[in-house]
């Protein structure tokens, strides 16, 4: 080899090394980064999925589940963010929960990252942003940007076709790491499937009346803007939808779980659970076909020029304009709306109240901001933080 | 078993790249190889 082709060669492998490590730092920190939880005033207790099926604990997927024991006994509402990781209005709103709210009736427990494995990578090819950034008054806190379903790196290879358990529906290869296709789970199944059967434990366990689980849709999807209810849920569900549409200046529907469609939160929590099963979907631009550059800046302002052309030429099931759907619009309608879940379910079931507060509903979030309500990291004792 | 399989898959082929990049006396063809290689490295040391 002549000093001419060794030279050329050592220049074209440092090219491919800057690359490679460029990369793969970019890729470790998405993967590991830490993101604090300020445990708020609520926040009895943590524990770990792991607790209720050893298979899940010390994984990946073995995330903390924030409980917040009530003054007075009551009922026992789960909220779950982060079912689906490229959906931050769940986890943010979710989020909000943990830090301020107080219970005074009841129990809340709260899943900030359902599938934390899906939180630690984007969707191949996608060009996600690895994370997110919200001001707050005590500085900036970063949040990883996640996908929809389990990293590959956890769960690999996919199936020809994936037969939902039990059922033995037929659904789309991919979603087999798809944590809202797999409920209700099995012990002996994949990975994503044992983290749904640790969360149906979790629920029979703790004896969970209402399971709520937090997501958005992007504008082209015609479930946008509801609560999808199990049929045990639809009293409930239809009068928090009219509740939350007569008086918190949004709208929200109402739409019942197809009794044979499997898979998903709304239908199997409920059919495998005495809890009553709801799934919220919020609007999100960012997860559009037709959107534009796909930025923080999209994500968090929900403004895309391509998505309002979209309606325009009415492609899309929700209404969108310049002002776009920002982040505070989503987490807010997500808070205002568990709050109306247990302020409706307490009239129904008033054996098992659920009375929460300092959880900022739909007006206070969009007036002050979602990290108006993020509390300051440095000030909390160690005993009161942490990590997702 | 199927991801040991698959993980050996990626180290053989890894391997082939860099004596390709190698022997080849193109630097176009080091260059491909060298992107083609990066994917190949990430996904053996488990970073994507």
């Amino acid at each position: 080899m002549t000093t001419r082709l060794l030279a050329q060669k050592i220049v074209v492998a440092a090219l491919g090394l800057a690359l490679f490590v460029s990369a793969g730092i970019s890729f470790h920190r998405s993967r590991n980064l830490a993101e604090p939880v300020v445990l708020g005033p609520g926040v009895t207790s943590v524990k770990k999925l792991g607790e209720y099926f050893a298979a899940i604990r010390g994984t990946v997927n073995d995330c903390n589940l924030y409980f917040m024991e009530g003054r007075e006994p009551g009922g026992t509402m789960l909220v779950l963010g982060g079912s689906h990781a490229e959906e931050p209005a769940g986890r943010l709103a979710a989020w909000l929960f943990v830090e301020n709210g107080t219970v005074e009736k009841g129990r809340v427990i709260v899943a900030l990252s359902a599938n934390r494995s899906a939180s630690t990578m984007t969707r191949l090819g996608g060009a996600y942003p690895p994370d997110f950034t919200i001001d707050t008054p005590s500085g900036p806190r970063m949040f990883r940007m996640g996908d929809r379903w389990t990293n590959p790196l956890d769960q690999w290879p996919d199936p020809e076709v994936f037969i939902h358990y039990p059922s033995g529906q037929e659904l789309a290869y991919v979603d087999i790491r798809n944590l809202n296709r797999t409920w209700p789970g099995r012990p002996n199944g994949t990975f994503t499937e044992k983290t749904a059967f640790a969360f149906m434990e979790m629920i029979r366990r703790e004896k969970v009346d209402v399971a709520i689980d937090l997501h958005e849709a992007e504008l082209q999807y015609p479930v946008i803007s509801t609560i999808v209810t199990h049929q045990r849920g639809q009293e409930l569900a239809t009068m928090v939808s009219m509740m939350l549409t007569d008086n918190e200046d949004f709208k929200i529907g109402t739409e019942f779980s197809p009794l044979t469609l499997h898979g998903l939160s709304h239908r199997e929590i409920g059919d495998h659970s005495p809890a009553i099963s709801l799934l919220f979907e919020a609007p999100e631009p960012f997860l559009d076909a037709t959107r534009g550059i796909t930025s923080r800046e999209q994500l968090l302002t929900g403004k895309d020029e391509f998505v309002v052309k979209a309606g325009r030429h009415g492609l899309l099931f929700e209404e969108i304009d310049e002002k776009g759907w920002p982040i505070a619009v989503r987490v807010g309608r997500h808070t205002s709306s568990i709050l109306q879940v247990a302020e409706t379910w307490s009239e129904d079931n008033p054996a098992k109240p659920l009375a929460i507060s300092g959880v900022p509903r739909y007006a206070e979030v969009i007036e002050k901001g979602v990290g108006a309500f993020l509390q300051d990291v440095t000030k909390a004792g160690k005993d009161r933080l942490a990590y997702e | 078993m199927v991801t040991l399989f698959y993980y050996a898959l990626v180290a053989f082929v890894s391997l082939l790249l860099v004596v390709n990049l190698v022997r080849s006396r193109s630097w176009e063809r080091d260059v491909l190889y060298v992107i083609v290689l990066v994917p190949f490295l990430l996904r053996l040391l488990r970073l994507k």
